[in-house]
């Protein structure tokens, strides 16, 4: 079991506030993915419910008690960092079973939880070794097994991709999709990836500034975004914003597309420009459209395609995928 | 290209080596020139006092007078206490006090690391008399007890500032994963900090060390009585108004440096590791 809510929460580090008022239910065994820009506070929401810092007001309930006032390893988590932050003096086992020790389990149990956990991430033949002995893949697994061991209610991810390379990245990727799977499990996990986001979350929420921004599916978000900030956020290559007044529109100020929604045609079409760059990416193909008061247009075309750099082409927009922001940014429905 | 490359290090590295040889040549010198004096006779060493040795001028009277006066096995005894207790306590507190400053956000954090590190710019001695003033009321003139107090007050600066500066590089995250397995903040400080900042703490070591050892002016005003002479205030036995044994005094010095070496020599590699940390990282 394992829910988590918070109510109203807000965190100021001296005279900056950093999480203006954040409110957000978790169920039992849900993952979900806190996603936004670098300094939108998404790692100190996730401290702050591990405990690591204060809230300045505002509660965190994990199942239904009010955790403010308890200390780190009192709440029910386990925490997974950016860093590994494993114990470098301590072989792979005593790094796992630490916590256990620290909280006076019988030796059994923890024999036998490490044991569970080392088969699990397949570290049976590393137990005996050092962090420094390991690459960054197998460090990710250990950090990630001694969050296991603890059998937390709460599994905390701090951005625990970044640091491994494109290859691995993807493969550590499955792997916490699968454990997600078989410990049924609730995650809260913390990524600037919204690649990351939208491949391993059940709900996504985006934050930005401080405040949640959206909370919804990732398919919600892409197709059904609340504002401009969303849109613009998920979603790869980025949603185009182009003037209204540009495309006939009177009752917006700005009209999102995105880049597979557009296609080019011959001649007619909304925006007429010149191809100022084609990237090749083999399933697609991303063509860049230079629409001179429009700006720059990006376009998608699926399977393989090409064109002559500076020829004039015509683009047309489906309308029925298009999105109209008001001035402030708000979607209007 | 390459070749002129190479050859233009080359140069470039016995220029390095040659400023290098030199200043080590300088900074060894005077050393050299005590302990093989300190194996010659009296008349040898004002003779021909940069010379080797030989089998006519070589004396150990220094060596047997110094072990003669008896004392002298106390004075380093006295020496090698107030050396390494008062290395303890610096080097215990000032890593303290570093990891409060640099893990800890509380009012007036800065304000407190500057005021911690004003020290390594005023001189201790200027405090002299307030300090003597201070022993005479507590009654502590003429024990070490008095010399590890100012010898701590003097090293905890320096320790302070260094530390800290080396504590705000260990990883934020390591100090979380322990405080999630639920490690006490005295753990997470001895069993997690202090092995990652061990190359600082060599470094403070013997920036400490040295020159509690080489004191004469605290040795010499808060603690003369005979049973608690260090060595270097013993070794002014031997120097008198009109007459000075110089065969003593440089087989005592020669030997002052003994210990000091040796407790280099253990701190030394993690010192260099400390020393190039910022500098190759």
């Amino acid at each position: 079991m394992g829910t988590l809510k918070l109510k109203d929460v807000y965190k100021s580090f001296g005279p900056v506030n950093v999480i203006k008022g954040v409110d957000l239910e978790v169920r039992d065994g849900e993952f979900v993915i806190f996603v936004g820009p670098s300094g939108c506070g998404k790692s100190t929401l996730l401290r702050i419910i591990a405990g690591l810092e204060d809230a300045t007001s505002g509660t965190v309930e994990i199942d239904g008690e009010i955790v403010n006032a308890r200390p780190p390893n009192d709440r029910g988590i386990a925490m997974v960092f950016q860093t590994y932050a494993l114990y470098p003096h301590l072989t792979v086992r005593d790094n796992m079973s630490l916590g256990l020790k620290q909280a006076g389990r019988p030796k059994p149990e923890i024999a036998e939880r490490v044991a569970f956990a080392s088969r699990m991430l397949s570290l049976d033949d590393y137990l005996e070794r050092r962090p420094a002995e390991l690459s960054g893949g197998q460090r990710q697994r250990v950090a990630i097994g001694r969050a296991i061991v603890r059998k937390p209610k709460l599994f905390l991810f701090d951005e625990p991709l970044s640091n491994l390379d494109a290859a691995l990245r993807v493969n550590t990727r499955l792997e916490i999709a699968a454990l997600h799977r078989k410990l049924n499990a609730t995650m809260v996990y913390v990524t600037h990836d919204q690649v990351e986001a939208m491949t391993l979350a059940d709900r996504i929420v985006v934050l930005n500034g401080g405040i949640i921004e959206q909370v919804g599916t990732p398919m919600e978000l892409y197709n059904d975004p609340a504002n401009r900030f969303v849109a613009g956020f998920i979603g790869s290559p980025q949603m185009n914003f182009i003037d209204a007044g540009l495309l006939g529109v009177s009752d917006a100020d700005t009209i999102g597309v995105r880049p597979e929604h557009i296609t080019i045609v011959p001649s007619g079409g909304d925006l007429t420009g010149t191809i100022s760059h084609v990237e090749h990416l083999g399933s697609d193909t991303n063509v860049f459209v230079n629409c001179e008061k429009a700006g720059l247009v990006s376009v998608r075309l699926f399977g393989e395609h090409d064109f002559e750099i500076d020829s004039e082409r015509a683009l047309k927009l489906d309308p029925a995928r298009s999105f109209r922001f008001d001035r402030d940014g708000q979607r209007l429905r | 290209m390459a070749m002129s490359g190479a050859r233009q290090s080359l140069g470039r590295s016995a220029a390095a080596h040659a400023i290098l040889i030199t200043y080590t040549i300088i900074a060894l010198f005077p050393v050299f020139v005590i302990v093989i004096n300190s194996f010659k006779t009296r008349k040898a060493i004002f003779r021909t006092p940069l010379e080797m040795p030989d089998a006519e001028s070589f004396s150990l009277i220094g060596y047997q007078t110094v072990l003669k006066q008896g004392d002298f096995l106390l004075y380093f005894q006295n020496s090698l206490v107030v050396t390494v207790v008062s290395l303890t306590l610096v080097l215990l507190f000032g890593a303290m006090a570093a990891f409060a400053l640099s893990e800890y956000r509380f009012r007036g954090n800065s304000l407190m690391g500057l005021y911690l590190a004003l020290g390594i710019m005023i001189p201790i001695r200027l405090g002299t008399v307030a300090i003597l003033q201070l022993m005479v009321a507590t009654g502590l003139v003429n024990t070490l007890t008095a010399l590890v107090l100012v010898y701590t007050a003097q090293g905890l600066p320096l320790a302070v500032f260094i530390l800290s500066e080396f504590m705000r590089g260990v990883s934020d995250d390591l100090k979380n994963a322990g405080r999630i397995d639920g490690l006490s903040e005295y753990r997470i400080f001895f069993r997690l900090v202090l092995p990652l900042v061990r190359p600082a703490m060599a470094t403070v070591a013997v920036f400490t060390m040295i020159p509690i050892w080489n004191d004469l002016w605290f040795p010499l005003i808060l603690a003369s009585a005979e049973e608690t002479k260090t060595v270097t205030l013993g070794a002014q036995v031997f120097i008198g108004q009109f007459v000075t044994d110089w065969n003593a005094v440089l087989s005592a010095l020669s030997l002052a440096i003994l210990p000091v070496l040796v407790l280099y020599l253990i701190f030394s590699r993690q010192l260099i590791r400390g020393i190039t940390a910022g500098a190759v990282k």
